[in-house]
């Protein structure tokens, strides 16, 4: 796979996901993404974002461009927060620990075409999306 | 061999550095009068304070590479904050790093008779006051992009109109995100017009908001939870077919609230419900 344009984007503040949200949109636009899927990429984004901010205490965002077959956008999320303990529990529809609707995780899965997340107890969570153009 | 000339130059000619740097930096006439001496001695000071660490800690045969230290990139964010805050273009900023380089080489060139050692010096000490300048224009772009988006919320926080459609019904346009404080905001004013209207409708349209996660959502259902116990109902207007089709996939359920693809659909109902109805005056006539 090649990547073919890259950015890192921090994520300290609510600002910042109004920020990321910007940037992802504007790099699905110049991946050919249909308006659909542009949409979900940008509200996957502002989950995960918003994850990385509230419960992993802030981190960074990598947005890439990527070619495989197809053009697509690949985003990497990762902060040095807490971890989650139990990653199944976490990506259940409806389970929160804080006031969320518990659809985060679970609810970025189904919009997107590839989904990995990696977290450790006490160092920290990766999560890695991508949508591909059709 | 070269750190140990240049960190040691750093240290040892501080004084008579800075002092070259900030006639150079008056010169130029990059500081528009905007920032006070004070300020830009003491900047500059710690300016230089900070090159010797990053050059001390670095690879000693070559520090042009040399990370950019946490407290440097602080450093740099917080003068390129205050100089974007300023109206400084991109390059006006910048020219406060690359404005050291001629007192610098200068110093270098005094310092040794060797002119490779010279050379290498300079060579090396450009790369890196090259890359910390880029780091600025860089910092200078994200500020700039910071106080756009603070304006952006400011006007926003201004315009939550309430308007009134017709008697008992109220419609709230939203446009932009719906961060929680503004949603806050938007929430009362919407309770306090249902009360002081005795409006049994309130019409919220969310054309004007381009994403709608689970925390949109959640803050659209907890205001419509707010107007009911009021004893207004809420109609959800303008949620476009890609923000639909998103949602369904997100798995929120919007319940029982009545959604409507237009504001004027959504019209159309509130008036019904309301005891109204719209007829063209032909058909008026024709009934008459
Ligand atoms: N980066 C992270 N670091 C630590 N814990 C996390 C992280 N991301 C998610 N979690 C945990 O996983 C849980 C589920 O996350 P999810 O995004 O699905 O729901 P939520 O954020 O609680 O609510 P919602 O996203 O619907 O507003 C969170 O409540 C939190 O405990
Ligand atoms: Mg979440």
């Amino acid at each position: 796979m090649e990547i073919l344009q890259s950015d890192v984007l921090q994520i300290r503040q609510p600002e910042d996901i109004v920020l990321v949200r910007t940037a992802v949109r504007k790099i699905a636009i110049a991946s050919k993404l249909g308006l659909v899927d542009q949409t979900k990429l940008v509200t996957a984004a502002s989950e995960i974002a918003r994850n990385t901010l509230d419960y992993g205490l802030g981190g960074e965002v990598r947005v890439d461009m990527v070619r495989d077959a197809r053009t697509g956008v690949r985003l990497t999320f990762t902060d040095e927060g807490p971890g989650i303990p139990d990653l199944e529990r976490a990506m259940t529809d409806g389970w929160t620990s804080g006031k969320g609707m518990g659809l985060g995780l679970s609810g970025t899965r189904r919009l997107m075409d590839e989904f990995q997340i990696a977290s450790k107890v006490g160092e920290g969570t990766t999560v890695t999306i991508a949508k591909w153009s059709r | 061999m070269s750190t140990v000339t240049l960190s040691h130059l750093l240290r040892s000619q501080e004084s008579s550095l800075l002092e070259a740097w900030l006639a150079e930096q008056r010169r130029s006439g990059n500081v528009r009068n905007l920032i006070a001496d004070s300020d830009l001695k003491r900047q500059s000071a710690e300016f230089i304070q900070l090159l010797q660490q990053t050059v001390a800690e670095g690879d000693s045969t070559d520090y042009s590479s040399s990370t950019i230290s946490r407290e440097m990139r602080r450093f740099l964010d917080s003068i390129t904050g205050d100089r974007a805050q300023l109206g400084f273009s991109p390059s006006e900023t910048a020219t406060f790093i690359f404005s050291f380089k001629r007192p610098l080489f200068e110093a270098i060139r005094t310092s040794t008779n060797d002119v490779t050692a010279q050379i290498d010096e300079v060579w090396n000490s450009s790369l890196l006051l090259d890359r910390l300048g880029l780091y600025v224009t860089e910092s200078h772009q994200k500020a700039r992009e910071g106080i756009i988006l603070r304006q952006q919320q400011e006007m926003l926080e201004l315009s939550t109109p309430v308007v009134k459609l017709w008697d008992g019904v109220l419609a709230l346009p939203i446009i932009g995100t719906l961060d929680s404080s503004r949603t806050q905001t938007i929430m009362e004013s919407l309770l306090e017009r249902i009360v002081e209207t005795g409006s049994e409708i309130a019409i919220i349209d969310i054309t004007g908001v381009p994403t709608v996660d689970t925390l949109t959502a959640q803050h659209l259902l907890k205001t419509v939870t707010a107007a009911r116990l009021m004893g207004a109902e809420c109609i959800i207007s303008g949620i476009r077919p890609q923000i639909a089709q998103t949602i369904v996939h997100l798995g929120v359920e919007l319940g029982d609230v009545v959604t409507k693809a237009s504001l004027a659909d959504a019209f159309k109902i509130a008036l019904q419900r309301t005891g109204f109805a719209l007829a063209k005056r032909s058909s008026i006539t024709a009934v008459k």
